[in-house]
């Protein structure tokens, strides 16, 4: 670690990252960033400080050994690189591209003091890439065990606790309620921040490992959980993430021409409806669509819309610096053309005589104190209510647990005000032998805390297993 | 349970009037739970849609599950073209609620068109758990009503309606006399909106509960997209997990009619693109 001393001078600024021009860009659905060349990757690897006791480390949720695999790069080791990662992340193509890298590893880096921080998911984003071009390394599997687990859900949380499960020598059976593994990274996560065909390839990966794979299998309604540790699963891990739409309960929902994120975001990727009439799914979507929210969800469907030909304004109730989406993707959508109207939010929603939305009744806000949340509350301001014409709306404001399998699983504790399954820190909930994690117990996150809490959850599954006679 | 994935293979196609089709696909595991009232979503390729059917038949034991559908879209024309020895690419359930079965006296049930198939599932179903059947089924004319001497096969009254009168009464309103003759304790309607609605409205005043399958669209059928909300009882409910069965005096059914629609224009492009491609081609899809 304590290899060659420090560079005498550090470039302040990181490596930029190709991406394709923002007039290019909406108009398509290709990835925008390009990722780095080897000797942008090179450049930016000889920012790194290879600091002895590397704060960056601590920052990162599932600790990746963030300067050795910089080392690795840095002698154009790329094989050892991603073997360095995945000791640890199982998930690198996606996480490099969509971690929150600027609050999570990159915002403790120490060359971040003085300049810009080492771009650390770039270049964890391109050894993964490396990976895939140069093909994939089996890792070593341990003697079969004869204990059989069955995983719910083929989100990030439910993938790595497989992944992770088969190398120990367990047999694993994946149930996935939709037609295609992935979770949010393929019904929600568009196309040109996360490639399908990346994802596609962290599931051909685990289904080589020998996991077996359920498409289709909505638990609690084909099987529940306690029939399935009836009939031969030894243990169960839950990663059936946060699925279910909130709508904001204001009138005139119903009409029209409104949209969940979650169906805007099902048909555009899921469905591919932006390819509409090759696939099948219909999208309809207006000239003037109104994104409701602020999170990453909301930006995406905002950037989606903008591909699809439409002009965007979001709505959000508080101010641009509560905004809680990824500032890099707030950048992204402004230069594709994002208009953004804070301090709002919607009253009613007006229809034509066909039943479609033609205009919005909204209100201002002003900031009052820090919340629960810590954020500052928004507080209507009495007599400002005004009209935004839109023919599109699309209601981004949060997702919460799915709650087929709680309702179906008796004894199993599930948080009464969000609707999340409790766990104690290794995942392990109120039922003998079954775990959860992800989303669905920590409410919407990210997808590395939700890798981490897989792979916690697969080491005590593993642990339960083994000492169970 | 531990039978490693499923073909969705179709082991009996039927006709059941023209352009509407009954297939029996191979699928245990959803065979081995499915309950009258279900459904299933049919995907039928790698770019196709995720389309609902009402479950209208299981076998446990053979390990099969059966649905009946109308050809009026792309998908559903393009699932009539399929054969016996055909795989579906993937079919998810059971979904939605199971009906409420048990003894409630004397039960009127009123299938319209293509749901008289799932239907008929009820009525032996509520037949078996010892009430009185009184079965109506209805069409748009004649020649596409189906099933009549199996709905005759299990109930213990059964009448015929069409719409134009071409078979059997003209229109539903003989019901009413049929109400204002003999009690009933509970009415379960399933077929066109339009027609739920209207038996809703019929057994109202005689206070009759009454329990209609709503078919809203829906994508993904378990919860998460939101496009299948309807509005019940002033409540916004969503149809593939709350439902599909609500009491039909309390469903608004304008807002359902008006929101089933919403994407009519574009299921006409693709309808019309792929019948020009079947035109233009004769060789390939059809393997008949
Ligand atoms: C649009 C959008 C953009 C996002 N962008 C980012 C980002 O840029 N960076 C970031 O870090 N995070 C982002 N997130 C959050 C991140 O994607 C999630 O935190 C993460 O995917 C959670 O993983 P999970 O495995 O817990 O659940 P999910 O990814 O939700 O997967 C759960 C899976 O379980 C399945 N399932 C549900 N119920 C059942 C059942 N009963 N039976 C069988 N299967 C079931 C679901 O179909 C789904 O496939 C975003 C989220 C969204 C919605
Ligand atoms: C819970 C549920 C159960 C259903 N059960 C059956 C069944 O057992 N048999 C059957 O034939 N159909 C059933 N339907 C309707 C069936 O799903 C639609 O007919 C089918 O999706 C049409 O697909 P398509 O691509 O062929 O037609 P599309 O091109 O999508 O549509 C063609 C026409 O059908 C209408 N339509 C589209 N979706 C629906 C819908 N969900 N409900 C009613 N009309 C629709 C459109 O307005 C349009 O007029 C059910 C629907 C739901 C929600
Ligand atoms: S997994 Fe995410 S947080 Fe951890 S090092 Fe990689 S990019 Fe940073
Ligand atoms: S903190 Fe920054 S400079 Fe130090 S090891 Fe981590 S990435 Fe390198
Ligand atoms: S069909 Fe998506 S929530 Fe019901």
């Amino acid at each position: 670690m304590a290899e060659a001393k420090p560079k005498p001078k550090i470039k302040k600024e990181a490596v930029e990252m190709p991406k394709q021009a923002p007039k290019e860009r909406v108009k398509n659905f290709n990835e925008v960033a390009l990722g780095y060349t080897e000797a942008q990757a090179l450049e930016e690897a000889g920012r790194c400080l290879q600091c002895v006791k590397p704060q960056c480390v601590s920052g990162c949720p599932v600790e990746v050994p963030i300067p050795e695999f910089i080392k690795c790069i840095r002698e154009q080791k790329y094989g050892e690189a991603i073997a360095k990662i995945k000791e640890k992340n199982s998930l690198p193509a996606v996480c490099g591209r969509v971690c929150p890298q600027e609050e999570q590893c990159q915002a403790k880096c120490l060359v971040g003091k003085i300049g810009q921080p080492v771009s650390i998911g770039r270049l964890e984003r391109f050894v993964a890439d490396w990976e895939r071009e140069n093909g994939f390394q089996m890792p070593e599997k341990a003697k079969p065990t004869g204990k059989k687990v069955a995983v719910i859900g083929a989100g990030p949380a439910g993938l790595t606790a497989a992944a992770d499960l088969a190398k120990l020598g367990h047999d694993v059976t994946i149930f996935e309620a939709l037609h295609m593994a992935g979770g949010v990274l393929v019904y929600g996560i568009p196309e040109f921040r996360l490639p399908k065909k990346i994802v596609q390839n962290e599931v051909n990966y685990i289904k080589k490992l020998g996991v077996d794979l359920r498409l289709g299998y909505l638990i609690g309604r084909i099987h529940t959980i306690p029939e399935l540790l009836k009939t031969g699963y030894d243990a169960v891990f839950i990663g059936s993430g946060a699925g279910l739409p909130q709508f904001t309960d204001v009138p005139g929902e119903n009409l029209g021409g409104i949209y969940s994120a979650n169906e805007f975001l099902i048909r555009v990727n899921l469905m591919k409806s932006y390819k509409f009439p090759e696939y099948d799914t219909p999208m309809r979507i207006g000239k003037h669509v109104v994104v409701i929210g602020g999170g990453n969800v909301a930006m995406d469907c905002a950037r989606s819309s903008m591909r699809l030909g439409a002009e965007v304004c979001l709505l959000y109730r508080r101010s641009r610096e509560e905004l809680p989406a990824r500032k890099e993707e707030i950048e992204n959508a402004e230069e594709e053309g994002l208009v953004c109207r804070f301090l709002a939010a919607p009253l009613r929603f007006i229809g034509d005589e066909k039943g479609w939305v033609k205009a919005m009744e909204c209100q201002a806000m002003e900031l009052g104190p820090p919340d629960a949340s810590g954020r500052r509350r928004p507080i209507p301001v009495p007599g400002s209510e005004f009209t935004m014409e839109t023919d599109t709306v699309i209601i981004a404001i949060g997702q919460t647990p799915n709650p087929i399998i709680q309702r179906t699983t008796e004894g199993l504790l599930v948080n009464p005000k969000h609707g999340t399954i409790i766990v104690d820190e290794n995942g392990k909930t109120s039922l003998d032998g079954v775990y959860a994690g992800g989303d669905v117990a920590t409410g919407a996150a990210t997808v590395i805390s939700a890798m981490g809490m897989g792979k916690k959850a697969a080491k005590a599954i593993h642990e339960y297993l083994m000492n169970k006679k | 349970m531990r039978r490693r994935s499923e073909t969705y293979k179709i082991v009996t196609k039927k006709e059941l009037a023209p352009k509407e089709k009954l297939f029996e696909v191979e699928a245990p595991d959803i065979a081995a739970k499915a309950l009258p009232g279900q459904f299933v979503i049919v995907i039928i390729g790698e770019k196709g849609e995720r389309i609902p059917l009402t479950i209208c038949d299981y076998d446990r034991k053979k390990g099969t599950v059966s649905f009946a559908f109308h050809e009026v879209g792309k998908t559903t024309k393009e699932l009539g073209l399929l054969n016996e020895g055909d795989c579906l690419e993937n079919l998810t359930g059971p979904l939605g609620n199971p009906s409420e079965i048990k003894n409630y006296g004397n039960v009127l049930c009123v299938g319209g068109s293509i749901m008289i198939a799932p239907l008929l599932l009820q009525v032996k179903a509520m037949k078996e758990a010892g009430n009185r059947v009184t079965t109506v089924i209805g069409a748009r004319i004649k020649d596409v009503l189906f099933m009549e001497e199996e709905a005759k096969a299990m109930s213990d009254q059964v009448y015929v309606a069409t719409d134009d009168g071409s078979k059997g009464y003209k229109g539903l309103d003989f019901l009413k006399e049929v109400l204002a003759k003999e009690k009933f304790d509970r009415c379960i309607a399933m077929g066109p909106v339009v027609m739920m609605k209207t038996v809703s409205d019929i057994t109202k005043p005689f206070g009759i509960p009454t329990i209609v399958t709503l078919t809203p669209i829906m994508v993904d059928g378990m919860g998460m997209c939101g496009v299948c909300r309807v509005t019940v009882g002033g409540k916004m409910l969503f149809g593939c997990v709350d439902g599909p069965e609500f009491d039909g005096h309390q469903v608004d059914f304008d807002e359902l009619i008006h929101r089933q629609r919403l994407f009519l224009p574009e299921e006409r492009v693709v309808s019309e693109l792929w019948e020009l491609e079947q035109g233009g081609c004769k060789c390939g899809r059809s393997k008949a």
